[in-house]
């Protein structure tokens, strides 16, 4: 006879069931008897205490999109779950797949304003793939194993589920844990009818200036290597998104760089030069496009994407595949013709050399060996320095912008960062999720002061734990980003973007992280080598020049190919030579 | 924006699950999109409930609005609907004191004309019920004000479309091949 055992046990023994041996959390009193199930289960799950339910998510992000698991967050009722809202929202905007569990008061007591009470599945149906309520014991398993089917299948993204206390302490009998494959109403992986595929080959074979756009869903869908042979095969430049990058290695000689906003010459340029752009699992974000009416007026527009709601919703298409960037690009594959585009790839490379000569130089090296580094400069320099493949994890601002450009790519899912939502204070806990997610790859957090200061709590997690993540503040003590808009078009009125800070080196002391400053060039090299060489955290404090801008840059509202190059607003033009 | 003011009518066939209205709802909202109406019933085919919606907007911005409905997890298919592509009828009820009625010479013609009829009589008030489209029941009012009406409340719209397939009969049995493909 099988016995009874806790709604909350269940849960627990679900989690194993589903495979889950860390969870993110932080507890509390509608969820004490999960937590005290789960004393019960160390030997199967780790729990990762943050100091914050903000940390939690966001680890919980970070291990999710380093490891392409399900991310898991337990908290309690509501200030914990009101707390988790930024990271839901973020995880929907950057399809990450996560299961937050929170405690909710108990059934008999919803909507009467009980402690700790808030709605929580009405807050966050806007921002979830799926929430739902959990009333009864009975309901835990089937809510659990939907839960995990939907966050990780088709379009990952965050599902909620707001367990109430009585369902965790109601005692039934335990049967064996069910995995949901199937919901009548949801199919994560339609089928790609031939026919569609047959189209786009066609539209690929004749097109004398293809180029591809790779967005997260390559990733996410595993289809880096389809990418890789579908580019070689028919000679086509491939750009990424921001969260596209490292679907391709860096030095790649078809990968031509990051498309919008701060992205790179070439990509972005010939986005309004390409005969047929072929867009994989990307949205068309509007830091993307520009301004979408002058965005590829010119070019037959391909869309690759497993989110049906993503086709002609910002940008409309020639040619949509509904389905798995994978199955798509494999299916590809064989209907595409060898081709050759010598003279299309090489107006990428002219483009690239411009921008080596005008920004990259500039950007990532100095003369003066006493005044700070750039902040591209520290980048490029600490992924040189990382080691195998190493994991870059950004803030949100400048730091993410440079680091993003500037960090070599050699291996996939190698980049997180706050794409979609643009979350200030993401990095840390994120870094401490992907490094608990790839302990064996170095995980290089930056960060502005600004960002590492909304979560700086996160360094107990770090100390608690040892978690080894190389956290880089690139400190200018300023809001980078902002200043930056308005020292070009707010008429340098710096307007609450000044910040005085702590000294970050005696707070790394105090949770005893081992840290340095650095503020000349000459000291970079020397202190990037000790912290790679360093077994533990280490947090590198670098003094940055707060009038260093990023750039190429198309402003808000210019089409992309309308690409500001420096200070003095000198716009790219392209040598035509035929 | 000369098309911003098609009457567009939306058909959602969707699980019946606690919180579905708002997750509709909540599109709208976002995209500043005013719901005119809304009815919400059972339909044809069991545990399968189908909302009813209407919403002056233009066709591209409705497009979207239907992948976003359908996007959700517990929405079986969505459908948008122009008038001339369903059968739809609306319910109007009114609520006029008895004695100003029984003044009228013209009431029996005022029913009579309109196709409505009487639910109920009493010596305060009588209820008087019409169903038909919105500029129908809109006639009915207009022509009932005079009597001094107390309460006027017109339904949401209810439609069934002409079209000689039903989509998602259809999209139900793909699923269940689906299903069967998976237990496999």
């Amino acid at each position: 006879m099988s016995k009874k055992i806790t709604g909350a046990e269940i849960i627990i023994k679900g989690l194993v069931a589903e495979g889950v041996d860390r969870v993110f959390g932080y507890p509390g009193g509608a969820i004490i008897p999960v937590y005290d199930k789960l004393y019960d289960y160390t030997d199967s799950i780790t729990h990762v205490l943050t100091r914050h339910e903000q940390g939690a998510i966001h680890a919980a992000q970070g291990y999710a999109r380093v490891s392409g698991r399900t991310g898991v967050v337990i908290v309690t009722s509501g200030p914990a779950a009101t707390n988790v809202i930024t990271g839901l929202s973020d995880a929907m905007m950057d399809s990450t797949p996560l299961v937050v569990i929170t405690g909710q008061i108990a059934s008999s007591l919803l909507g009467s304003d009980a402690f700790q009470e808030t709605d929580v599945v009405g807050i966050t149906q806007p921002i979830t793939k799926w929430a739902y309520q959990i009333r009864r014991a009975e309901d835990i398993e089937p809510a659990l194993a939907r839960a995990f089917y939907i966050a990780n299948s088709g379009r990952p993204g965050p599902v909620v589920l707001d367990f109430a206390k009585n369902a965790q302490n109601e005692e039934i009998e335990w049967k064996s844990y069910h995995k949901c494959n199937y919901i009548r109403s949801y199919n994560p992986s339609p089928d790609i009818p031939e026919a569609d595929l047959r189209r786009v080959a066609d539209l690929i074979n004749a097109a004398k200036r293809p180029m591809i756009i790779a967005g997260h869903g390559v990733m996410i869908s595993g289809a880096e290597d389809a990418l890789r042979e579908l580019a070689e095969k028919a000679d086509i430049p491939v750009g990424a998104t921001l969260l596209g990058l490292s679907s391709m290695n860096s030095d790649h000689p078809l990968f031509k760089g990051m498309v919008g906003m701060h992205g790179n010459i070439g990509p972005n340029f010939n986005t309004n030069k390409a005969d047929v752009l072929v867009c994989v699992g990307m949205r068309f974000d509007d830091r993307v496009t520009g301004d979408p009416d002058r965005y590829a007026t010119q070019a037959k527009i391909v869309h690759i994407d497993i989110d049906a709601s993503e086709f002609d919703k910002n940008i409309k298409t020639s040619a949509t595949i509904h389905g798995d960037a994978r199955k798509a690009l494999e299916g590809l594959l064989p209907m595409v013709r060898e081709n050759s585009h010598r003279e299309w790839v090489k107006t990428f490379d002219d483009a690239n050399e411009v921008e080596c000569e005008k920004v990259v130089k500039d950007a990532v090296s100095g003369t003066d060996p006493m005044a700070p580094p750039h902040m591209g400069e520290v980048a490029l320099k600490v992924s040189l320095a990382a080691g195998k493949d190493p994991v870059l994890v950004t803030d949100v601002g400048q730091n993410q912008m440079l680091s993003a450009r500037y960090f070599r790519y050699t291996a996939p899912k190698s980049i997180i960062t706050s794409g979609g939502l643009g979350t200030m204070g993401f990095g840390l806990p994120a870094a401490i999720g992907a490094k608990m997610g790839a302990p064996e790859r170095t995980v290089c957090y930056f960060a502005g002061d600004g960002g590492f200061q909304m979560t700086m709590q996160e360094l107990g997690t770090i100390m608690q734990y040892g978690t080894a993540v190389k956290m880089i503040v690139l400190n200018n003590d300023f809001l980078g980003n902002v200043r930056q808009w308005q020292a070009m078009f707010y008429d340098n009125r710096f307007s609450q973007t000044p910040m005085i800070n702590p000294d970050f080196n005696t707070i790394a002391d105090a949770y005893g992280i081992a840290n340095e400053k650095v503020s000349h060039r000459c000291d970079l090299d020397a202190a990037i080598a000790r912290m790679m060489e360093y077994p533990g955290a280490f947090l590198l404090n670098v003094r940055i020049d707060e009038c260093d801008m990023v750039f190429p840059m198309t402003p808000n509202g210019y089409p992309v190919d309308h690409i500001i190059l420096n200070e003095d607003s000198d716009i790219f033009t392209m040598n035509d030579n035929g | 924006m000369d098309n911003n003011n098609t009457l567009f009518t939306i058909a959602v066939f969707a699980e019946n699950h606690v919180g579905l209205l708002n997750q509709l709802s909540i599109i709208f909202t976002r995209r500043c999109l005013n719901i005119e109406s809304v009815t919400a019933s059972r339909c044809s085919i069991p545990g399968v409930h189908k909302t009813t919606m209407t919403c002056y907007s233009d066709r591209v911005t409705m497009e979207k609005v239907i992948s976003q409905i359908e996007k959700r997890i517990d929405v079986l298919k969505a459908f948008l609907y122009t008038d001339d592509e369903i059968v739809y009828q609306e319910v109007a009820l009114y609520k006029v004191p008895t004695a100003r009625l029984l003044d009228e010479e013209h009431l029996e013609e005022i029913i009579r004309r309109h196709g409505a009829r009487i639910l109920e009589i009493t010596r305060d008030n009588t209820i008087i019920e019409k169903t038909g489209h919105s500029d129908e029941t809109e006639a009915l009012f207009e022509e009932l004000k005079r009597y001094d009406i107390r309460q006027f409340v017109r339904s949401g719209r209810v439609a069934i479309t002409k079209s000689p397939v039903e989509l998602v009969d259809r999209f139900l049995a793909e699923q269940e091949e689906r299903k069967l493909r998976i237990g496999d």
